[in-house]
């Protein structure tokens, strides 16, 4: 019998109405894959390209091999900027909202993928994030108000108020400028790693983009030359589910991300993502690996989003409401901190102080921030720097131009 | 000084920034072991080592975005697209990365990246060994573009354009990499022996950008050109009889305005000829800014002689490229009125 020829469209596995049910996503254990030594052979470990790297059980305990074991202190510290992360988000998103800033992103339920992953890193190591691991400032001890004051686009952004909100950069902390135009950050990353060899230095680079971006070509030109020069670069797929409103099931079918990764001789690793155990020790032995000389390692981190894309996205309107709270790997944060209860280090009470804590510190810097200038009323950047940093020293034409502006 | 025809002219200026600064590095298709296939970067790599000029994947837009990431991280890589036509695939890196990295990072981060590539026809090089994309280029700020039309120019201008903190994008016109060309194919092939600007320094020196070059002094009518047109140009003044004043644009980004704006005022006519295509060709823009400076100095409307609004065809290349009986036509017509 010849199936009937059709057009294969792939779907979402629920939409709004749906009740959503993750229980056919075949979920490992924790503690089920061993940690590989870092010299292994690519070849040996494909396996881990299609399971999935959990450290932290249902009990809220560590195990197996892959557990970094971390002192207390720093998961506290972890959790301490996941915390903020989440309550920076939720207050600069109601500042949206009321105007105050032209647009914002949020991180919610993604928050241990760069606080994770960062914390794992040396400060010297060169971070080529997308537009959703503003975590990795809070690593690096960005000052908020100048976060802040980037978001709002007053007169103390460092980026001169040039690009949208979120779009940071951050020399200081070997953060690089982040643009819109997707996956453009993930060869180039490539390349920097590239240069750190060249120069014969021992730092890495790191680049995350989504699963809807490793659609695009970039993905691919990045696992190939990291592949080709055995670059010192960690590439990780943060695979959320959703592309704005477009499934997963769009950008890689059925397959997982991480496996592409095989076909170009990479270790590839699927993470947990809600896991900040799993991430911290997936990170930190990829890193080791790129700094033995061993080249790249690709990562899929493997998560919700658990917010709408933007302040400009109704998620409403493509995927059932709830359906984060059905999520099987839960919430980064919740996992962490009754990690920490279990081990007797800390406790529902601590987290409520904490929180408070930041949330006032958050307003603090919010208000500080604001004395820099607001959206509608400024002061913004000073006209001129309109014309400045198109090129090294304006050219005649753009002197001209700014002329012409009467400045 | 020595003879040289401008691929030797591109491999000196490369040996001599290779030499000067360690931070230089070179790749693309082809350009490590084999020594590049119009031998540009001939004995490089044996001279330098693997590590500082390399062969890369197939891949225009992985060449870009990985010379970014080099340029980012402290190194001045030279890359070479293989041929214009081919940029496209990197065309996002180079216009929404590479020439906005400095701006939108506060000037924070900036790649001193330089793309070198072939460009132009009248080679039998069909749609896609032929193109002139200049103008996709000039349009996008941030950018520098150069093509230079000697062997002279070429390596001054390549050792600037590399030095440059700025990101170039160097235009070779592949018809005069080994002899100049006035347009007549069916002439025998000169060699860059017989030109005096084949005459090139040895040691390092520069040319700066954003300077024009006079070709041929004149003073009844400006012509202005750009790489392989500089010379059927030139040829068409000197046939044409016309005291026509021939300038070699040499960048276009930025620009010579006051050496352009000079000879127009003092000729009052213009015609301007280049190999891209009429419609947003960077004919339009010079015509634009000559008429915005020069209007009460135009004796006659500014003429453009440029390739047609076609792909670049194979069989009928000589009825698309830009002749010298065009040129001649141009400055009859603009001497008319």
């Amino acid at each position: 019998m010849n199936k009937k020829k059709t057009l294969h469209v792939p779907d979402a596995p629920f939409r709004p109405g749906d009740k959503s049910d993750f229980a056919s996503l075949q979920l490992p254990d924790a503690g089920e894959f061993e940690k590989p030594d870092v010299l292994v052979d690519p070849s040996e470990i494909r396996d881990l390209a299609f399971g999935l790297v959990r450290v932290l059980d249902d009990k809220h305990k560590a195990v197996g091999s892959w557990d970094p074991k971390l002192k207390p202190a720093f998961l506290k510290e972890g959790l301490r900027h996941m915390t903020l992360l989440r309550i920076f988000d939720e207050r600069m998103q109601t500042m949206q909202r009321q105007g105050k800033l032209s647009f914002y992103m949020k991180s919610l339920g993604e928050e241990a993928v760069a606080i994770a992953q960062g914390m794992a890193l040396k400060p010297e190591d060169i971070l080529f994030p997308s537009y959703r691991q503003p975590g990795l400032q809070f690593v690096r001890g960005r000052n908020l108000v100048d976060m802040i004051c980037h978001c709002i686009t007053n007169s103390k952004d460092n980026v001169k108020g040039r690009q949208m909100p979120v779009h940071y950069s951050w020399k200081e902390g070997n953060l690089v400028s982040i643009s819109s135009p997707v996956g453009t950050q993930f060869p180039q990353a490539v390349g920097c790693a590239m240069a750190s060899a060249y120069k014969g230095e021992d730092n890495v680079s790191i680049s995350w983009l989504g699963d809807g971006t490793a659609a695009e070509g970039d993905f691919h030109y990045a696992i190939n030359f990291a592949s080709v020069y055995k670059a010192p670069v960690i590439l990780n797929v943060v695979n959320n589910q959703w592309a704005i409103s477009t499934h997963k099931n769009f950008s890689s079918g059925e397959a997982t991300f991480a496996a592409r990764g095989i076909a170009y001789d990479l270790p590839s690793i699927r993470v947990d993502g809600n896991d900040f155990l799993a991430l911290y020790s997936v990170t930190s032995w990829a890193a080791e690996r790129a700094r033995k000389g061993e080249g790249a390692t690709l990562i899929e981190v493997f998560t919700y989003r658990g917010e709408a894309h933007s302040t400009s996205d109704d998620p409403t309107r493509y995927r059932p409401k709830d359906e984060w709270e059905s999520w099987p790997l839960g919430d980064p944060i919740d996992r962490l901190k009754k990690h920490l209860i279990s081990l007797g280090k800390w406790s529902n009470t601590d987290q409520k102080k904490l929180e408070k804590e930041l949330d006032e510190l958050v307003i603090k810097s919010y208000k500080e921030a604001e004395k820099h200038g607001t959206l509608s009323e400024g002061p913004w950047a000073s006209e001129e720097t309109l014309f400045e940093d198109v090129y090294k020293k304006p050219p005649r034409h753009l002197r001209k131009q700014r002329q012409e502006l009467g400045i | 000084m020595s003879q040289m025809n401008i691929i030797q002219a591109v491999n000196s200026a490369l040996d001599t920034v290779l030499e000067k600064d360690p931070n230089v590095c070179i790749f693309g298709e082809d350009v490590g072991y084999f020594g590049g296939v119009f031998r540009c970067t001939d004995g490089l790599q044996s001279k330098y080592g693997k590590h500082r000029v390399f062969d890369s994947p197939l891949s225009e837009g992985g060449i870009l975005s990985t010379a970014i990431g080099m340029g980012i991280n402290g190194l001045r890589p030279v890359a070479e697209i293989q041929f214009s036509d081919y940029i496209f695939p990197a065309f996002d890196q180079i216009t929404n990365e590479l020439a906005k990295l400095r701006y939108r990072s506060g000037g924070e981060y900036w790649a001193p990246v330089t793309v070198r590539t072939p460009s132009g026809g009248g080679i039998r090089g069909g749609h896609y060994h032929s193109q002139s994309p200049e103008a996709y280029f000039t349009h996008t700020p941030g950018l520098k573009v150069v093509m230079p039309s000697n062997p002279h120019d070429t390596k001054g201008l390549l050792i600037t354009s590399i030095e440059d903190d700025d990101p170039v994008i160097f235009f070779e016109p592949k018809r005069l990499y080994n002899g100049p060309f006035d347009g007549d194919h069916k002439k025998a092939a000169l060699k860059w022996d017989t030109h005096p600007k084949g005459e090139v320094p040895d040691e390092y020196y520069s040319i700066p950008l954003g300077q024009a070059s006079i070709e041929r002094a004149g003073s009844k009518v400006t012509v202005l050109a750009y790489g392989t047109m500089v010379h059927v140009a030139r040829e068409a003044a000197i046939s044409s009889g016309i005291d026509a004043e021939v300038i070699d644009l040499r960048s276009l980004v930025p620009l010579d305005i006051d050496t352009i704006t000079e000879s127009v005022k003092k000729t009052g006519r213009c015609v301007i000829v280049h190999e891209a295509p009429r419609t947003s060709g960077f004919g339009g823009e010079l015509s634009a800014q000559i008429q915005e400076l020069c209007f009460y100095h135009l004796e006659a409307p500014i003429v453009r002689v440029t390739g047609w609004d076609t792909p670049f065809p194979h069989s009928l290349e000589w009825y698309y490229f830009p002749s010298q009986e065009r040129v001649i036509e141009a400055m009859k017509k603009v001497m008319e009125s």
